[in-house]
């Protein structure tokens, strides 16, 4: 065989690797636009077929069997209820389930169990906490909760984000440098005074933007409402204050899927609005917590 | 806070503190309570439900018919579960390929700029309701398959499976991209210095340096579809049937607790016990999947120093 040979044979071989080369490029830039193309794609198709009935009248009005006069008062008003509530009793517990396994946990059995443990609440599909609220809150619990209430909901959801909440604060905890605790340490304070005044103010934007985050979640999720009970039709709001707490409710996202699943195409216009105000109110809590840390952020660099 | 740094602690906490980091254990070991809550709750519902005359254990696991709503009363669990299946399949067959090179295309081939463009939209993609994805299957999927495939109902698999893969890219995409940002640049350079293109650098070594991080994505993404309920809900229907046909409407497991759901259901009935005979299934399903993840990913990692 003359050189040239091999050199012809080599550079069309040289020529196919270059070729398969190029072509795995292309082929994992194409799949990269397919959920982006598939999310312009349903943002744009939601909006089209929601906005004839994004009007006042639609925020402000109950739902109704004649679709032009259905709105979202009371699944607004649901959500304003539930969600907020469910962070809360979320954050509160989940923040300081956080500090006590990065901050005081000792490294034995027992913390491990408990972290395999967090790993997998975060795992177990949202509509089995659905099942738990049902049996926990609304039937063991009616005398407190009343049953299938807003309080029923709320603690449901909050047990759902509460991974969430305690890995983001773990997160946020372990950014904190170790020398800021040794300096505390060097001068008497005691572990709580350390991480009350030095480790915690650190970790807030880390931690706030876990909460904001899972709040967004909370805000979305129906399949664990629907499974407790809440109502799909709702003509009233809770009346406000404590007995709120017990008053039957229903969400956005239910009442979404209630006038999904109905036949009439002019539901599924308000359907498409009221998916429209749900993402609204979402993008505004991502751009909130990019918003607060990256201020908060800038604040303590300084 | 490492453990050297943790011993080191010398100052005894005040008595105010005590109190205060006791609270901290209880919330801490509520987790633990949940989970047992979970498993009790299955578990109590459950034998309630195969103690009934009318159920038998075998017949849940050998009966081809799910009716407990009708007067001739079948539980065959192989129904609800097979639907399910079916549909995670499908969606599978769309998140495992997409999402993965879509990892190697953001941690491999694009530039800073690109990667910052497109991440954000993956964390929109990831935030979006799952009932909002539902909507976007019956009214926009469907329809669309419709003109290629006139036999399609308007409820079926496919439509949910689609929609369910492209849910699950961005949960794909970012943990197998955290796989392969772990893969140390030496063991890329190395590759190269043996004059090999990059596609083969991907391929030949980055990915399988990574491989059981990425595993354990697409076992959690498997997880994750047998448990998403909205969009299974919405799309792929009410009717509980026996079939591998992705054209035609099923009911899944998760469908099945939300249909039972939305209907009247006083404690101690059979539908109630139903819906945990169901939810247990569900939930050993994914409770082994998730545990079989972090085993898988404990047992297969390559260290790198």
């Amino acid at each position: 065989m003359y050189v040239s040979d091999t050199y012809a044979y080599a550079s069309s071989r040289e020529r196919w690797r270059r070729l398969k080369d190029n072509a795995f490029e292309i082929v994992a830039l194409l799949a990269t636009l397919v959920g982006i193309v598939f999310l312009l794609v349903l943002l744009v198709d939601v909006v089209r077929d929601g906005w004839p009935r994004l009007t006042w009248q639609f925020l402000t009005s109950f739902p109704s069997r004649r679709p032009q006069q259905a709105g979202i008062l009371s699944a607004l008003v649901g959500t304003l209820w539930v969600v907020p509530l469910a962070g809360i009793i979320a954050s509160v517990i989940g923040v300081m389930a956080g500090v006590y396994l990065e901050e005081f946990a000792p490294q034995n059995r027992l913390t491990r169990f408990i972290e395999i443990n967090i790993a997998n609440l975060a795992g177990v599909p949202s509509v089995i906490y659905g099942l738990l609220g049902l049996q926990l809150f609304v039937r063991y619990m009616r005398p407190i909760t009343g049953g299938r209430t807003v309080l029923s909901g709320a603690l449901t959801l909050a047990l759902l984000v509460l991974p969430i909440i305690i890995i983001a604060t773990r997160e946020a905890l372990r950014s904190v440098p170790p020398s800021l605790r040794l300096a505390g340490m060097a001068l008497g304070a005691t572990r709580w005074e350390v991480t009350r005044d030095h480790v915690l103010p650190m970790a807030l934007p880390g931690i706030l933007t876990g909460i904001i985050l899972s709040v967004a979640r909370a805000i979305g999720e129906t399949a664990p409402l629907i499974t407790i009970g809440a109502l799909t039709y709702v003509a009233f709001l809770p009346p406000f204050g404590l007995e709120g707490l017990r008053s039957p409710f229903t969400v956005l996202p239910i009442q979404i899927f209630n006038w999904i699943s109905r036949p009439q195409k002019a539901f599924h216009i308000n359907a498409a609005a009221g998916i429209v105000i749900l993402l609204t109110v979402l993008l505004l809590l991502n751009g909130l917590a990019i918003y607060l840390r990256n201020r908060l952020q800038k604040r303590w660099r300084a | 806070m490492n453990a050297s740094a943790r011993d080191m602690w010398r100052s005894r906490p005040r008595y105010g503190e005590r109190v205060l980091q006791g609270l901290f254990f209880l919330s801490a070991t509520l987790s633990i309570f949940v989970t047992f809550g979970i498993a009790w709750i299955m578990l109590s519902e459950s034998v309630a439900f195969f103690r009934r005359p009318e159920v038998s254990l075998l017949d849940f696991f050998t009966d081809t018919q799910w009716t407990p709503l009708f007067a001739e009363k079948h539980f065959g669990i192989v129904v609800l579960a097979s639907a399910t299946l079916l549909i995670t399949m499908i969606a599978l067959a769309v998140a495992l390929p997409t999402g993965l090179l879509t990892a190697i295309f953001l941690s491999e081939y694009a530039s800073e700029r690109v990667r910052r463009v497109v991440k954000p939209f993956l964390e929109i993609l990831a935030g979006v309701p799952t009932v909002v994805y539902g909507y976007f299957a019956l009214t926009f999927v469907t329809p669309l398959l419709k003109k290629f495939i006139p036999v399609i109902a308007t409820f079926n698999s496919l439509s949910a499976g689609l929609v369910m893969g492209i849910m699950l890219i961005p949960m794909v995409a970012s943990l197998s991209e955290d796989a392969i940002y772990a893969v140390p640049q030496s063991l890329r350079e190395a590759a190269y210095a043996l004059g090999v293109t990059k596609r083969e650098v991907v391929t030949g070594v980055v990915i399988p340096a990574a491989l059981s991080g990425i595993v354990a994505s697409f076992i959690l993404a498997m997880s994750r579809a047998i448990g998403e309920t909205m969009i299974v809900t919405i799309a792929a229907g009410q009717n509980p049937r026996l079939t591998l046909n992705p054209f035609v409407p099923v009911e899944t497991m998760t469908a099945y607790i939300v249909q039972v759901s939305l209907g009247d259901t006083p404690h101690g009935s059979l539908e109630y016990q139903t819906l945990f005979a169901v939810g247990a299934t569900l939930f050993i399903f994914t409770f082994a999947l998730n545990l079989f993840s972090h085993w898988f990913v404990r047992r297969y990692r390559e260290r790198y120093e």
